[in-house]
């Protein structure tokens, strides 16, 4: 066994705060300058104009790119093999996420009660998805998610015969009713297979993916593109203005499913595709 | 674009229009538009005085020391809608947020005389350095959510709805539809 102390995971799960929230991926960067170049509409081209300079000013002055900085959602690959000491690790990520957000000057967006809705001032609690996997290392991706993108997001259980048809309408119907809200150009995760509450995991998880790396399978890398060609024909555009450009990139993620089930997700991300990852 | 605006000055927008703002503009989101509306129900004075103002959907992320105001971009307008009505009834002018407004919204612009203006959602840490002032006037306990009072300069916004009842989310998007 490995004895890694939860002090660690807190100092850790802090500076990740920091970095997604004051630096853009490069991935990211480069999405917008294509996106700068593939575009037509003028209002649209000044969009795309407005956030790389945003992202140069977040970068340079060390600045929340967004002032919604998000939930913290941080995804923990814990190995096996490691034991953890000196606390309690739910306690310690929180800890990290109440010192990051605090020290970096990041915004608290996190109520306590969802009907009460009293503000719990340090932005915790994070929302934790642990996974434990083989190994002695602990692997903590921190992808801070706003509530404009959230709000817009769906799940729909599709039935086995609505197929990949299915999934493509509800994709693009749900990207397209979002409109402006969610901060357009997006980046949207999609989620197909596994269950109810898995499949909303697997179109979260497909956001982590470096932006516009296609699927392994050559199936889903399609289904991939056609998504993002038919999203891109509605003429929404950056910021909603019109335009060529409505998403940066489709992200779809499967796991196995039921045999009465064909489970789909959308989860929509603003352009701010924010997430930073740490091994310890 | 400086406030307070009067009939004629959102008479001249049109949308698709680009504007820089300079003055005052107030912040207001969610809880303080919950807030504002109660008061205005109950024939209430307001906190302050929003005739003829610019109300801005925003809640900023905390300032760094030597900063105005922290990360400050447009939130989502479309929450803010079952209260704009009202508040545009009482007599504000002008609203800056970020996505498609109700009918009932855009109705209420055309019959008060009001627009509504998007600013780069997600352009937060770009839109703060437009920002020079800033001053919590009302409900200092909601934290993000509180009524600031903002001193702006060549602060960008692009006109989405005029009094003439155009949308340029609508319109935009026609013209791009299947480029």
């Amino acid at each position: 066994m490995r004895e890694i102390h939860v002090q660690k995971i807190t100092a850790a799960v802090a500076e990740l705060c920091r970095k997604a929230n004051y630096f853009l991926g490069e991935d990211v960067v480069g999405a917008l300058q294509k996106g700068l170049q593939e575009e037509v509409s003028p209002a649209g081209r000044d969009v795309f104009r407005q956030l790389l300079e945003n992202a140069r000013i977040a970068r340079e002055e060390e600045v929340p790119l967004c002032q919604d900085t998000g939930s913290a959602v941080l995804f923990v690959d814990l190995g096996q093999e490691v034991l953890l000491t000196g606390g309690d690790f739910n306690e310690a990520i929180n800890e990290g996420v109440r010192q990051g957000y605090r020290q970096s000057f990041l915004r608290s967006s996190i109520v306590s009660d969802p009907l009460e809705r009293v503000n719990t001032g340090d932005n915790t609690p994070a929302i934790v998805q642990l996974r434990i996997v083989p190994g002695e290392k602990i692997k903590l991706t921190l992808a801070p998610k706003g509530g404009g993108s959230e709000n817009m997001s769906a799940v729909r259980m599709l039935t086995p015969a609505q197929g990949a048809e299915g999934l493509v309408d509800f994709v693009v119907e749900t990207v397209t009713r979002a409109g402006a809200s969610p901060c357009p150009p997006v980046v949207v995760g999609v989620g197909l297979g596994g269950n109810f509450e898995m499949v909303a995991l697997l179109a979260k998880k497909a956001l982590l993916r470096p932006l516009g790396e296609p699927h392994p399978k050559a199936v889903y890398a399609r289904l991939e593109r056609e998504i993002l060609e038919k999203i891109n024909k509605s003429g929404i555009g950056p910021q909603g203005f019109g335009g060529r450009i409505t998403a940066l990139a489709v992200h779809l993620e499967t796991a196995p499913c039921h045999i009465a089930s064909l489970p789909a997700a959308v989860n929509i991300n603003c352009h701010a595709a924010r997430h930073a990852q740490i091994v310890l | 674009m400086r406030a307070p605006l009067t009939d004629s000055d959102v008479e001249k927008m049109h949308a698709g229009d680009t504007v820089l703002i300079s003055g005052v503009i107030y912040t207001a989101r969610d809880a303080a538009h919950q807030r504002l509306v109660e008061l205005l129900d109950k024939g209430h004075a307001l906190p302050v005085d929003l005739k003829g103002q610019i109300l801005y959907y925003v809640g900023p992320a905390p300032a760094k020391p030597g900063q105005a105001i922290g990360s400050a971009g447009p939130t989502t307008s479309g929450r803010m809608d079952p209260y704009t009505p009202a508040l545009l009834q009482y007599g504000v002018k002008a609203l800056i947020g970020k996505g498609s407004r109700s009918p009932e919204v855009r109705r209420a612009l055309q019959n008060f005389k009001g627009i509504y203006l998007a600013a780069t959602g997600g352009a937060g840490a770009l839109l703060a350095k437009k920002i020079l002032a800033a001053e919590i006037v009302a409900y200092p306990e909601l934290g993000p959510e509180a009524i600031r009072r903002l001193v702006v300069k060549d602060f960008p916004a692009t006109v989405i709805n005029d009094i003439y009842g155009k949308d340029l989310y609508e319109e935009g998007r026609k013209s791009y539809a299947k480029y």
